[in-house]
């Protein structure tokens, strides 16, 4: 059941909604543009079709659940919820903004945001208690989370990784998106991750590595699942942070700077040429 | 308690589909009638509570009750974060059962002793925190949360307690229960210290002080009727229990007293001091730390009533 999807390109909705995330940020003056571009082209691939929601309906039971486990890439969720038809476009404006729902990590206040996040680590377990629901209820839905690379330092990923195998949570898939740059440097010189494919085989999940940028790549990873019955999926989605925004891809300092207007005109401008 | 625990919940999922069990790897020969009965129900999480906190507001917030279940503090404080943000962010239906609560686990050493978990559970929004006072308590408790929607802290003692009550009292999530009518001062416990707290009672008769005993069995939400009523008939209350004289029992009661509007009421905490144990005991050895509830009561009614000018 896919209600009349009103985006038929993903390249184009992800430009979209680069374009608002860049907008809302920058009225509020808040940080985390650069991973909210990065996740924009997996966001809209899965809300441009992948997903089995129905924004008349976001509590319909047999839905897709989707958890954005790194919550702080918030905006660009909102903003693709938005254009999907969960709630008006304009309510963007809202954004970080006082006595809002639509605060800077992602909250279930927000229509369509199925689990509310902001501390990490937090996702996948509770993706993994929402898979096993659809096991034992019989129902058919998948549940994806989307993680953040630096987020997989965090133990409890770990620990729901070995869950999620014990249990064969086949309708589970874990997409990291995999910058290479988290809170204070490069991923490999904070907490290493490599070899980071190896790691989510070896705890059991049917793993691949894709282009995050590339839709037919992030079509093809996620047509399929479960890849391998009674295996969880791992996606290894390598991104690039600030992606679509010529000053702010592979920068640290866009995880914490909101544009002034001059680079938000710049951004826009650039953003523009993918519309 | 733990015995009351167990053969409630399995009679409440006989009638409930909805409900799991999941656990951190404890709970040897507990748990053993639920994961034979309902298998599909029950699961060992593994020593992973982090994990086993976030699944169960997944469960959760796809419509199961779940019961989670470990010893002193794991369930709650190793998992504290998972529990404000997976569970009472949400809502969730989840019932988070601590056995082992004080220091049950005196001989063990302080990783063991549950003595901060009413503080904590009771400082988290829209959080039920309830301590029972013994087996019958623990039925009644089971039952009412089983059919409350929301978040719920459970601590319980071990195995073995006994049964306080005559008979089944009548029992509210939230409603202190009556024990024992006296004038002189009000004697308010919460878990399984309502026995010592009875005998306490007895010796205080002896000695002619009649006092009167609430099992204030619900912390959160507290109830604000029996305290004011206490407050105003006897004009004297000690709290009884087994946690850090920080933010318990105690400190939900003076809470309460410094915003009531009340005339001036006398007010003692029988707890245990906020210090490091790093000796062991038994559970009697720690109790006898927090003092003679007898002598702290003797105490109270010894000073004048009214205002202290």
């Amino acid at each position: 059941m896919n209600p009349n999807l009103p985006h038929s390109d993903p390249s184009r909705l992800a430009a979209r909604i680069r374009r608002r995330a860049v907008e809302m940020v920058h009225s509020a003056a808040a940080s985390h543009i650069g991973s909210c571009l990065s996740v924009a082209d997996i966001l809209a691939h899965l809300y441009g079709g992948c997903l089995r929601v129905d924004p008349a309906n976001p509590h319909w039971p047999d839905r897709d659940r989707f958890i954005l486990s790194k919550g702080h890439a918030a905006a660009v969720l909102y903003a693709v919820l938005a254009e999907r038809g969960f709630f008006p476009v304009a309510m963007l404006d809202s954004y970080g903004q006082d006595d809002t729902v639509l605060a800077g990590h992602c909250t279930d206040a927000v229509a369509g945001v199925e689990v509310s996040t902001g501390s990490l680590g937090h996702g996948l377990p509770i993706g993994c208690g929402m898979a096993l629901a659809a096991k034992r209820d019989g129902r058919d839905y998948r549940v994806f989370v989307l993680l953040g690379d630096g987020e997989c330092n965090e133990g409890s990923v770990w620990e729901a990784a070995l869950f999620a195998r014990q249990h064969e949570l086949d309708n589970l898939v874990a997409i990291v998106d995999h910058n290479k740059l988290q809170g204070l440097g490069a991923v490999d010189e904070v907490l290493g991750l490599q070899p980071l494919a190896e790691k989510w085989r070896a705890f059991g999940f049917s793993t691949v590595e894709i282009d995050g940028h590339d839709h037919g790549q992030i079509a093809r990873s996620l047509a399929n699942v479960p890849r391998q019955a009674g295996r969880p999926t791992a996606v290894i989605a390598h991104t690039i942070k600030g992606k679509g925004v010529s000053f702010m891809e592979g920068s640290l300092a866009w995880h914490y700077k909101s544009p002034d207007d001059s680079q938000l005109a710049q951004a826009i401008g650039e953003l523009e040429v993918a519309l | 308690m733990r015995t009351a625990f167990i053969e409630t919940l399995c009679d409440l999922a006989a009638r409930d589909e909805r409900i799991f069990l999941l656990t951190g790897d404890l709970g040897y020969s507990v748990l053993e009638p639920f994961a034979r009965s309902y298998p599909k129900r029950y699961l060992n999480a593994g020593i992973a509570e982090q994990n086993m906190t976030g699944v169960a507001a997944g469960l959760a917030l796809c419509g199961k009750t779940v019961f989670t279940y470990s010893i002193a503090n794991f369930p709650l404080l190793r998992c504290l974060e998972q529990v404000r943000n997976d569970v009472c962010y949400h809502r969730a239906n989840v019932k988070i059962v601590a056995v082992g609560g004080g220091c049950t686990y005196g001989a063990s050493g302080y990783t063991h002793h549950g003595v901060e978990d009413l503080a904590v559970a009771r400082s988290l929004p829209g959080m039920t925190v309830v301590a029972p006072a013994d087996p019958t308590e623990t039925r009644l408790a089971m039952r009412a949360l089983a059919h409350m929607s929301g978040p719920c802290y459970l601590r319980l003692g071990k195995a073995g307690e006994p049964v306080v009550h005559r008979g089944d009292p009548e029992f509210e999530i939230g409603r202190a229960i009556q024990v024992r009518t006296g004038q002189d001062v009000t004697l308010i416990s919460t878990g399984a210290m309502l026995k010592e707290t009875l005998s306490a009672a007895d010796q205080l008769a002896r000695q002619g002080i009649e006092a009167s005993v609430l099992s204030m069995h619900t912390l959160k939400p507290l109830d604000r009727q029996s305290l004011r009523q206490a407050a105003e008939q006897t004009g004297a209350i000690v709290t009884v229990e087994e946690h850090s004289a920080v933010g318990g029992l105690g400190s939900a009661v003076a809470d309460f007293l410094a915003e009531a509007d009340l005339p001036y009421v006398r007010l003692r905490k029988h707890a245990l001091p906020d210090e490091l144990q790093r000796k062991v005991g038994s559970q009697q050895y720690f109790r006898r730390l927090s003092g003679s509830i007898v002598a702290s009561v003797k105490l109270l009614v010894a000073e004048p009533v009214g205002a202290p000018v």
